[in-house]
């Protein structure tokens, strides 16, 4: 056999093993934003699943948070260059992407796998879809009222770990004089307002916050239950640290996880640094969904959609993926890793943490979950209450009844 | 008759009026038309997309009823006076210090005109590291041995606004500083023979004669430091967000806030109405002033 005839027929070989390769994997661009050490551990949940099934996950992860994500990842899909798969927020954004018939239908997937039987709660499935057609895949459940309790603190403080809001504000004087902050807070306005939502949601119980905030009852707004709540707010105002300048939620968490703060109402995303410092649930830390009073959780979270592509094969690629991301044990090994509670009620999470059972406990009860703030008002109106509550936040003159008078009016005006 | 001797007014000078026709029609329509459309929908109830909706003066009642517009309104006074006042004096005073014939002029006018060069989010972040309790100049002088010393600028309530004035003077001082100092360039030399052989102290001098042949150079400088008052947005975005609370808003970020951020048009054009109608209660008398004069000197 003469070289030339070796090389015709290597190449031949290639181009065949190529053929191959090309008509079964399918590279899909994976775009999204979790770039912090325990997202991106997750994503290589995905990435090896979707690996494993035979296909190529291309990661596309975009550094600087959804902020800045969101505007390329849009831009993309709108320029006509549209990636495989992305992350992106429910919501008005998607929607009108979804109007301009920009994305993926993935009725028939969902139909055939039974989507509807198996998500809990409804309402995460409800988010994705649009005119009765499902166009995105939710893949978590995050919620932001939790409380985290540094049971270091307490230990070295020489006191019971408070089981709720109550006790914890009972202790906050023994805390102090242990040379503890009794509650640790980032300033960053998203975070105090969070808080306010967290303390409304956890004193009040779900009916009130329900009154509230959907129903607008005047006399639930004035009422002594709402302000039951600014004085609980106000009581957290005195409970931060002197002059405090905390900004970022992570910074504060560290300050749990140290043992210098007692607490800090934070997402469970704060879990995730818990875990990265190596704390056990239970045994370093604590968690109090719902602030130890009412089992409440917003259950808001991530999901994935898939923009509209001519090419069949790519499209057989995106419905692969959709299905291994609902699938039952990428469903557990994902949200293991990335902290959040998974979106399937049929699954068991025996390796779960004990604060993502309690979680789980909580979500058990479709009436324990809010909607989220997103749908209840408009931005407008969000922007005020934001102004309103840091400005009491930052004011220690201001009483909570006059706060609590410019509330009611603010949501009795809102459209 | 007087028409047939004199030719029209308006045909006169034809083809300086047709070039000035695009310039006009731009300030007419972009400068004088968006501001009406402005007002006209500072009274409707738009939300994301303006619509005729007219709801008379709701907007503006809501609008002073909200702590945070009267907290911006009173901020911008503060900033603009502290503004005004030392950048005008500060800015002077070095012109009047370079103007010795010093050395290295070249260098020093370098040097205070620089941070003109960085724009207000530069500089924004800039002071907001150095003036940052735990991380900037605090930090420093606390490892020299002070160490109960402490800088609570950007904290408090009560001073946040004037750690943007300090930042926005930093910034700006330098070109008045160089309009100033081009300004006494202009004034003749046989003056300040004059007023040497008349025994009069420098000092005298500049207050009482260079100043007031400054007049233009002063009115510029005023006008240039007003308009970069009344638009302070991207300094406060740098600097505090707006905060702690809401201490160190200001109405143009009130005016962004409401018409992107939060989807209601008319609240935000209220606000850009009350702000430009406050302009022009200054702007109408003391322009007015100004032209009369002419008009009494040409006479």
């Amino acid at each position: 056999m003469n070289k030339f005839k070796l090389v015709m027929l290597s190449g031949a070989w290639c181009a065949f093993a190529l053929g191959m390769v090309h008509s079964q994997a399918v590279e899909l661009e994976v775009t999204h934003w979790w770039t912090s050490g325990g997202e991106a551990a997750a994503v290589k949940v995905f990435a090896d699943a979707f690996n494993d099934g035979g296909d190529v996950w291309a990661d596309g992860a975009i550094a600087g948070g959804g902020s800045i994500a969101r505007p390329v990842i849009i831009s993309r899909i709108l320029g006509g260059e549209p990636m495989g798969a992305t992350q992106l927020n429910q919501g008005r954004q998607a929607e009108e992407l979804i109007e301009e018939g920009l994305m993926l239908d993935l009725t028939e997937l969902a139909e055939k796998e039974g989507w509807r039987d198996f998500v809990r709660p409804a309402k995460l499935l409800d988010s994705c879809t649009l005119d009765g057609k499902i166009y995105c895949v939710p893949i978590n459940i995050h919620s932001f009222q939790w409380m985290w309790v540094s049971l270091a603190a307490y230990n070295k403080a020489g006191l019971e770990p408070p089981a709720d809001w109550y006790e914890f504000v009972a202790s906050s004087q023994a805390l102090r004089g242990a040379g503890i902050v009794p509650l640790a807070v980032g300033g960053q306005a998203w975070q105090l307002s969070g808080m306010f939502g967290t303390l409304f949601a956890g004193l009040s119980g779900v009916d009130n916050w329900r009154k509230v905030y959907i129903d607008r009852d005047e006399d639930a707004l004035r009422g002594g239950i709402t302000a039951n709540v600014w004085r609980a707010f106000g009581d957290a105002r005195d409970l931060q640290a002197k002059n405090n300048t905390v900004q970022n939620w992570n910074d504060a968490t560290t300050q749990v996880i140290n043992g210098k703060a007692g607490a800090q109402i934070m997402g469970d995303w704060a879990q995730a640094e818990f875990a990265l410092a190596g704390l056990t649930a239970g045994k370093e830390y604590d968690c109090l969904p719902g602030l130890g009073i009412a089992p409440v959780l917003d259950a808001s979270g991530d999901a994935f959609y898939f923009p509209k592509v001519d090419d069949p094969e790519i499209v057989q690629a995106q419905l692969r993926m959709a299905s291994m991301m609902m699938s039952a044990e990428i469903q557990v090994a994902f949200n293991l890793v990335k902290g959040s509670l998974p979106i399937r009620g049929d699954v068991d999470m025996d390796e779960a943490n004990e604060c993502m059972n309690k979680g789980l406990a909580v979500l058990e009860n479709e009436n324990n979950v809010l909607p989220s703030g997103d749908q209840t008002f408009s931005p407008d109106t969000q922007g005020q209450l934001e102004d309103l509550i840091i400005e009491f936040w930052s004011d220690p003159d201001m009483d909570p009844a006059d706060a609590q008078a410019i509330f009611a009016d603010i949501i009795l005006d809102a459209d | 008759m007087n028409t047939s001797k004199r030719p029209n007014l308006w045909l006169r000078n034809m083809s300086a009026k047709v070039a000035a026709v695009p310039m006009i029609a731009t300030a007419l329509i972009v400068f004088v038309g968006c501001s009406v459309w402005s007002v006209v929908y500072s009274f409707t109830s738009s939300r994301s997309l303006p619509k005729e909706n007219f709801v008379g003066l709701k907007q503006y009642e809501r609008l002073f009823s909200s702590n945070r517009w009267v907290e911006s309104v009173e901020n911008v006074f503060i900033f603009g006076i502290c503004t005004l006042v030392f950048s005008l004096i500060v800015g002077f005073s070095l012109a009047v210090l370079l103007d010795q014939k010093i050395r290295f002029e070249n260098t020093f006018r370098t040097i205070f005109l620089y941070p003109f060069a960085l724009s207000f989010m530069v500089t924004g972040l800039v002071w907001q590291w150095m003036l940052n309790p735990q991380l900037g100049v605090a930090s420093v002088v606390r490892n020299l041995g002070f160490e109960n010393f402490e800088i609570l600028l950007l904290s408090s309530r009560e001073y946040s606004i004037y750690a943007i004035v300090i930042a926005g003077l930093w910034q700006g001082t330098g070109l008045v500083m160089v309009l100033m100092l081009a300004g006494l360039r202009g004034i003749d030399q046989d003056i300040w023979k004059a007023s040497r052989v008349d025994g009069i102290p420098a000092w005298k001098t500049y207050l009482f004669i260079v100043v007031p042949m400054m007049r233009p150079v002063f009115v510029t400088t005023l006008v240039i430091i007003a308009s970069g008052i009344v638009k302070v947005y991207d300094l406060v975005l740098a600097m505090t967000q707006g905060g702690p609370g809401i201490s160190s808003e200001v109405p143009a970020k009130y005016v962004y806030d409401y018409m992107f951020g939060r989807a209601n048009l008319g609240q935000g054009l209220a606000a850009s109405t009350v702000m430009l109608s406050t302009v022009l209660i200054v702007l109408i008398p003391w322009s007015y002033m100004e032209f009369r004069d002419k008009q009494e000197k040409s006479v």
